[in-house]
């Protein structure tokens, strides 16, 4: 825990010190407040349906960006030589780096509760449940798509790179229930659970299923894992 | 201390290092050499756990690489080749980083580094950023965080290359006063850099061991033969090498024309001492000897011999 912990400051600490986090909290808050609040004057409902559409379509191309140089920076560097031979196992270090990640997308994500806060003051019969689990759903999300990122930076030591097989892989999870049409019906099933869209739609209407957090938790804990089988393959090679 | 036993490692199909063994002590600085490419930083990426062997383990006391990795890499400090630093974090901060891992932390790290600071000489830098540090500042700060843990074994990969003279003294030094204590594990092509610094030297080439011992009983096992320099003059190329014939016992290994005479490399057992009848010979076909030396064999012979990198010319051995 402790390993896990270093490598997580350590993180944390690079994202701050350059201009990286700032600009992605700045602008990730004015993406999110400009297209929420052109909707949520006009439809004149007193939900966070509108953010809660909007929040992933930012994430698809944020979180990439944000986790891009999480593991590709080091190869590059060549610095993934002094980790690596320290007594750190991969899975504290991809932890670590994970978890930064996701607390750069938790600190975005706290800064649109200044949307929720808005819709207390202006907003009648609030469903507080369907904000919340919501706000779970987009976390958990953001959390999925850290791990994608940080697998696809684990495969090469170009960042550029790390980002276009970042969007590619999160977009796909992003569109499978859109491509429904395309299946075979057999298929369809399995595609539209593998989606998180589907799971997120669940939560963001208020509903906390276990399966749904089972879904997130399971492809969070399978990136997670092969990308610490890939930092390891490096002794096999 | 670290016994290699058949370490051999293979990139595809390229053997990067072929079964090699060797075990070092306590204490000594051993200095590991081979040409680039030669399978130097391959071994010493394997002793620290980066890469796997192939076949063959490494021992540190009662561990080895293959089962307990993570019981050897805290018994080693290792500054890899080209020194990788995060060059964002202050150098306390980079100290600290690595202390943690460690698992030094409070009244502890306050003092690793205060001798960390002392020992690499680090007063002026530690709360500067580490990219805007000088280049032998960065590498003694590479230096500092191998040695945070204050390790038993410190194993350094190419540790002066890029440095300029007065880094490259200040670094040796540095690491003669380390070998005091430690076991240090040093790799380099640069020939004079090991000799300079180390107890024991290790010669490897194309992934085998080709040599290994103190400089001076490389050079006494290299003493077999003498090399002898001839400069003459009223004589043709084809004679020198006639030579042979009269002269069994000699090995023409250069002829190279300089102007109106001739310089010629000979080789020939130390046991004998042929240059008298080199003498009688030379008079016999009216030739003048401007020159006879016997010329030493120094390490840098030996290293490009047995690494295959010798140039001899059209008698290459």
């Amino acid at each position: 825990m402790n390993n896990i912990m270093t490598i997580f400051r350590k993180e944390l600490h690079s994202f701050f010190t350059s201009p990286m986090a700032y600009i992605f909290l700045v602008v990730f808050a004015l993406i999110n407040g400009y297209f929420f609040n052109i909707q949520f004057f006009l439809i004149n409902e007193s939900d966070l349906r509108v953010l809660f559409g909007i929040v992933p379509l930012v994430y698809l191309f944020f979180i990439p960006a944000i986790s891009m140089g999480l593991i590709s920076r080091e190869k590059s560097l060549g610095t993934i030589e002094i980790i690596s031979t320290m007594p750190i196992l991969e899975r504290d270090i991809v932890i670590g780096k994970y978890l930064a990640g996701f607390v750069l997308i938790i600190l975005g994500l706290a800064a649109t509760l200044i949307h929720y806060l808005t819709l207390c003051y202006v907003g009648t019969s609030i469903d507080h449940g369907a904000v919340f689990t919501g706000y779970i759903g987009l976390a958990l999300l953001g959390g999925v798509y850290t791990a994608v990122s940080l697998f696809a930076s684990s495969l090469t030591d170009n960042q550029v790179i790390a980002f276009i097989i970042g969007i590619a892989i999160v977009l796909l999870f992003f569109m499978m229930d859109k491509l429904l049409f395309f299946m075979p019906s057999s298929m369809s099933g399995v595609v539209q659970f593998l989606s998180t869209d589907f799971h997120l739609s669940n939560m963001s209407r208020g509903v906390l299923d276990t399966r749904n957090l089972i879904y997130f938790a399971s492809v969070i804990g399978f990136f997670l894992s092969i990308t610490t089988r890939i930092l390891e393959s490096r002794k096999w090679t | 201390m670290i016994q290699i036993d058949n370490l051999s490692k293979n990139y595809g199909d390229v053997q990067a290092v072929d079964s090699i063994s060797f075990s070092l002590s306590d204490g000594e600085i051993v200095g590991f050499l081979g040409a680039n490419g030669a399978g130097k930083s391959t071994t010493l990426k394997m002793i620290t756990g980066y890469i796997s062997p192939t076949s063959g383990n490494v021992h540190i006391g009662d561990k080895n690489i293959i089962d307990d990795c993570i019981d050897i890499q805290k018994m080693v400090g290792y500054l890899p080749e080209l020194n990788p630093l995060y060059a964002e974090m202050k150098v306390h901060e980079y100290l600290k980083f690595h202390a943690s891992i460690r698992e030094i932390s409070g009244n502890e790290f306050t003092e690793a580094l205060k001798r960390v600071v002392r020992e690499c000489s680090l007063q002026g830098v530690v709360h500067r950023t580490i990219g805007n540090c000088s280049k032998g500042y960065k590498q003694r700060i590479g230096l500092a965080a191998a040695m945070i843990h204050d390790p038993k074994i410190l194993i350094l990969d190419e540790p002066v290359t890029g440095l300029d003279p007065n880094q490259i003294v200040e670094i040796r030094s540095l690491i003669k006063r380390l070998g005091r204590e430690k076991l240090v594990l040093m790799s380099s092509h640069i020939l004079q850099e090991i000799q300079a610094t180390v107890d024991r030297i290790i010669i490897i080439d194309n992934g085998k061991i080709v040599a290994d011992g103190t400089s001076d009983e490389l050079i006494s096992d290299a003493q077999g033969m003498t090399q002898l320099y001839l400069e003459i003059s009223n004589t043709e190329e084809n004679s020198i090498q006639d030579m042979k014939a009269t002269l069994p016992e000699l090995n023409v290994k250069k002829v190279s024309k300089n102007g109106e005479n001739f310089n010629v490399q000979l080789e020939y057992a130390s046991s004998a001492d042929p240059r008298k009848e080199i003498f009688n010979h030379a008079v016999a076909n009216s030739w003048v000897i401007t020159e006879m030396r016997v010329t030493e064999k120094n390490l840098e012979d030996i290293f490009r011999n047995l690494t295959g990198k010798i140039d001899n010319g059209a008698t290459n051995e």
